[in-house]
């Protein structure tokens, strides 16, 4: 709907029109809201009166901020209702579904728009960051840092991690105060002291870590803590057209009515991002979107984003991802060591460029030299069924098999099996059918600890949920999974070995910690993920379930733990690589397979295969499956 | 490093140690308040509190009291550190009691002998009632909190129904079991007066505490049970069977709650039978010792000895005319204030934490740097 109304107009004015399009949609819900107060007053009639819409836009509220104050009829202001009148008569009657009306009122909104006054040209930057500071006990996370979002703009924050780009991210959203430094909303000084304050002030954030709530729909989740409610009723009707119509503004298409748990990780982040919209979010910080896609879902991202911008919508895109950044953004700002180094635009630069500003020397890539593998099985995994409690197959006769030095790479979209065939190889979850052996001996009736015990190493998908145990000291992480045969004499626990092994990994896998004692909560992500590794190897399993092993980790850690994988390779390691990053997956691996809907529909040998290739069979095979 | 690293950890722990200490002292400062306000002169009832408690006999009697609360608080924790809340603590030893009572009448054995058989009955019932919610957890998801509340009110049945079928008919209407033989009681170790004694019980509850922090802190089974409670996702990814564990742990914690009467039984109670003025209720000051101890074996010691001088010094009220309940309303106040002392004393270890290791990372990045800006200087 959107790509044919930009076709209407010519460019240069696509985003103005754009933008008083999406205020008079705005208006249009708004009036819904203030209507239905009135129409339930008045006897139940309900309609998109845009004559009613009561809104001060000269405030920066949303939804719920206006709404709370809860405009009467006559309260607004009159320019908007003149306005609204005259390009709106059909506005005037309260006949249509409020769908109808939506459509033929964002349609009005394009065709009378170019008439209409141009909104406010030289708008100052959307945010504006000076000498911003800030110092935690004995650390100084941000120091001098400057940063301006131009209004309207994808804005893309790259740095390794604990280059302190989310610490001067929740600065901006309010978590916590600066030391130094001035904060500038739209030109305005603001000083926020808890996430509502930037909320109000138009700042959404999109957490990495999905923060919602599995057993309520869409709409419930949206609406949860900026609830509207007439005399303590939820107003379910009123939510549910309000995401409606900021799905379909938007480009971003959810059913309010839909179960969260049953959401795809990229339909999970739209609504996240909803999320903030329905709070009246202008500017929204994304933390790492990406980190949790896939290739597919990515490129469905960049559309959303773009749409967003064009919206009039000003992004903040944190990542470290290169090719990404500078796909996506028109401003680039590089952070290094708490501080911002540079300010780019994408079309000036390469990724070589970028990394170098990034780490401060050259970018490492997966090598793409070959290895004979060996000959010697060490994973033979035989016509596997598993299935779901409905009978739907999550693996569906799957055969594979890995020999002595070898990586076999898993390429696919998310959720298609990776996760249950890592479950099912650690006995989680029982096949219904079909063998799985383990350098000769069948794993088929094993436990979990037996076959850990047996060699099974893993690196796990999300490190902190299966990986570590915060709490715990870094040496009681590294006994976790090997508490059955390598840290055990008979029942006693072999601390001083554990205490031994996690020096040396500290010292081989270059984990920044003060030492073995502190808790895993007290090291950054990237070197969580050097200890898992570095704990992992040090086992010397038969097999290493690789899980996304780079996920979430800064270039730096990313190369030396791909150096790590591939000399294990090298020495006659197994590894079964589970990734979504094409560029790790062709890199690392001996030989790639594809998974889609729990079949292996594809081997691969990535001499010859590019990411596109890759990327474009797997999304052509999810496109032919939904056609 | 090491002498750093141990500074590192003593800093981290002073908080936690000092913790209950404060929540000690806020709690006395808020019951005087009451007292205060209920027109008592709070500093004589302290005073009366403390002068009574501290004589050589009340000591003893305050230890003693402390021993069931221990084993009590043991049960909990054991629960605590897989993540169960066994609130049936209290369930578990009463229908113990009762067994163990009955079984131990029944025979005449070799002195340690008699006393080791009544405690594995005691145990063994324990965990036989504990049984019941584990198994429903397994297999319905039954959550242990609801189920065995349930089971306390099971309990308080099934006892009065063992109690009457077992019921020694002789000498008064009184209800009771048979008296235990001499062979099975256990003596004191120290004795001041009639009532104010110390049982031989307080060794063997001290062997269950060095047990459990053995079990707990250094064998697999016990690494197993912490992870499981910490993250109960990793520690399945490591192999540890949730199920299986759960049903460990509800057992083991069963069969120490099985014991918590046992002291009184055998020695406290100068009848050496179960009557039905057996005190209740130990199982539910468990948890709060737990609470207090941090679910850590020298910890609840501590707590568990706190409760009982409170307990006894409460009597020394009377004296001066303060209702003793005053006491009880200290006791729930210091989980209270406890509470909220452990939560600061977290936040401070945990930014002192934070403070640590960045000043280790600085100096390293310093090392680092210095020693790159070396190397560039160096033709490659």
């Amino acid at each position: 709907m959107d790509s044919d109304q930009y076709n209407l107009v010519p460019e240069d004015q696509q985003a103005v029109i754009l933008t008083s399009m999406l205020k008079q949609v705005d208006v249009a819900v708004q009036g819904a809201i203030t209507d239905f107060d009135a129409g339930n007053k008045e006897g139940g009639v309900t309609s998109f009166d845009l004559e009613a819409g009561g809104v001060d836009y000269s405030t920066s509220g949303g939804y719920v901020e206006r709404h709370r104050r809860r405009p009467g009829r006559s309260e607004g202001p009159d320019h908007l209702r003149r306005d609204r009148g005259s390009h709106h008569p059909r506005g005037l009657s309260a006949a249509g579904t409020e769908r109808d009306r939506m459509n033929d009122d964002v349609g009005d909104a394009s065709e009378h728009a170019p008439a209409r006054p141009p909104v406010a040209s030289p708008a100052p930057p959307a945010i504006r960051l000076t000498g911003i500071t800030k110092r935690f006990p004995g650390v100084v996370a941000n120091r001098d840092v400057n940063l301006t979002v131009a209004a309207g703009s994808i804005h893309a924050l790259i740095g390794e991690n604990g280059a302190g780009k989310s610490t001067l991210m929740k600065t901006l959203y309010g978590m916590h105060q600066p030391n130094e430094g001035t904060i500038e909303v739209d030109g305005e000084a603001m000083s926020f002291r808890s996430p509502s304050d930037a909320i109000a002030a138009g700042i959404g954030m999109v957490h990495q870590h999905f923060m919602l709530a599995d057993q309520l729909t869409v709409a419930e989740n949206i609406v949860l803590g900026a609830e509207q409610t007439e005399f303590g009723v939820l107003k379910r009707g009123a939510a549910d057209a309000i995401i409606r119509d900021l799905g379909e503004r938007h480009g971003l298409p959810l059913d309010p009515d839909r179960l969260v748990e049953e959401l795809s990780v990229g339909e999970r982040q739209r609504l996240e991002i909803l999320k903030v919209l329905y709070r009246g979010a202008r500017t929204l910080i994304l933390d790492e979107p990406t980190a949790v896609l896939i290739p597919q879902e990515v490129t469905e991202l960049f559309a959303n984003l773009k749409a967003l911008r064009d919206g009039g919508v000003t992004i903040v895109f944190i990542s470290h991802k290169l090719d990404e950044v500078l796909e996506i953004s028109d401003d680039i700002t590089v952070m290094r060591a708490g501080t911002t180094v540079a300010s780019v635009k994408p079309a000036e630069v390469d990724e070589r460029d970028l990394g170098r500003l990034m780490v401060g020397s050259e970018l490492p890539t997966p090598s793409s030299e070959r290895h004979t593998p060996g000959t010697e099985v060490a994973l033979e995994v035989d016509h596997v069924v598993l299935s779901a409690d409905g009978g739907r197959r999550l693996l569906d006769d799957v055969s594979l098999k890995v020999h002595t030095g070898e990586i076999v790479g898993i390429a696919g979209v998310e959720g298609n099996g990776q996760q249950e065939l890592i479950e099912t190889l650690l006995g989680l979850r029982h096949p219904e059918s079909g063998s799985m052996s383990l350098a000769g001996a069948d794993l088929s009736h094993l436990s979990t600890r037996d076959r850990r015990d047996a060699g099974l190493g893993y690196v796990p998908t999300d490190r902190h949920r299966e990986g570590l145990v915060l709490g715990e000291p870094l040496w009681s992480n590294v006994m976790l999974g090997h508490q059955g045969r390598r840290y055990r004499n008979g029942p006693w626990l072999r601390r001083s070995a554990a205490r031994a092994d996690t020096v040396e990994i500290i010292d081989r896998y270059d984990v920044r910690t003060p030492g073995v004692e502190v808790p895993a909560l007290a090291l950054s992500g990237g070197n969580q993920q050097k200890l898992i590794v570095g704990r992992e190897m040090t086992a010397e399993p038969n097999l290493l379930i690789a899980a996304h092993p780079t996920r979430g980790v800064d270039v730096g850690a990313q190369a030396a733990i791909w150096e790590q994988l591939r000399q294990a390779r090298s020495g006659g390691l197994a590894v079964l690589l589970i990734s979504a990053d094409l560029d790790e997956l062709i890199g690392l691996s001996d030989r790639l397979l594809v998974i889609f809907r729990g079949a292996i529909t594809a081997s691969l040998d990535p001499a010859d295969a590019t990411p596109e290739d890759l990327g474009t069979y797997m999304a052509g095979r999810r496109q032919e499956a939904a056609a | 490093m090491n002498a750093a690293m141990l500074r590192l950890r003593l800093r981290q722990a002073l908080p936690s140690l000092a913790a209950p200490v404060v929540a000690v002292l806020l709690a006395a400062a808020l019951c005087g308040v009451i007292l205060a306000v209920s027109g008592h002169d709070p500093f004589s009832a302290y005073g009366e509190m403390f002068s009574f408690g501290t004589t050589e006999g009340s000591l003893l009697v305050a230890a003693n009291k402390a021993v069931p609360l221990y084993l009590s608080a043991m049960a909990v924790a054991i629960g605590f550190k897989m993540g169960l809340f066994n609130i049936g603590v209290e369930g578990q030893y009463s229908v113990a009691i009762v067994v163990a009572a009955a079984a131990g009448a029944q025979v005449n054995l070799f002195p340690p002998l008699h006393v080791t058989f009544i405690i594995v009955v005691a145990m063994l019932s324990g965990a036989a009632w504990a049984t019941i919610p584990a198994v429903l957890k397994v297999t319905r998801n039954v959550s242990e909190v609801i189920s065995t509340i349930m089971m306390n009110a099971i309990a308080a049945g099934t006892v009065a129904f063992l109690v009457n079928r077992w019921r020694d008919t002789s000498e008064t209407q009184l209800i009771k079991t048979k008296e235990i033989p001499e062979s099975g009681w256990v003596g004191n170790i120290a004795q001041v007066s009639g009532a104010e004694k110390l049982s031989a019980f307080v060794l063997i509850a001290a062997g269950f505490g060095v047990v459990m922090w053995l079990v707990v802190t250094r064998t697999r089974f016990g690494y197993d049970l912490r992870m499981s409670g910490a993250n109960p996702t990793a520690a399945a990814v490591s192999g540890v069977n949730p199920k299986a564990m759960t049903i460990k742990a509800m057992l083991i914690s069963g069969a120490v709650a099985g014991t918590v009467g046992l002291p009184v039984l055998l020695s406290e109670n100068i009848f050496h039978r179960y009557t039905q003025d057996f005190p209740t209720g130990l199982g539910f000051t468990g948890i709060a010792v737990a609470l207090l101890g941090r679910n850590h074996p020298a910890g609840m010691a501590v707590a568990a000895l706190l409760f009982g001088f409170l307990e006894r010094a409460g009597q020394g009220l009377q004296l001066v005319d303060v209702p003793p309940e005053i006491v009880t309303i200290m006791q729930g106040v210091v989980l209270l204030t406890a509470v909220i002392a452990y939560g600061v004393a977290e936040r401070i270890g945990e930014v002192q934490l934070q403070r640590a290791t960045a000043r280790e990372l600085a100096a390293e990045r310093e090392k680092l740097e210095g020693a790159e800006s070396t190397d560039e200087q160096v033709p490659s």
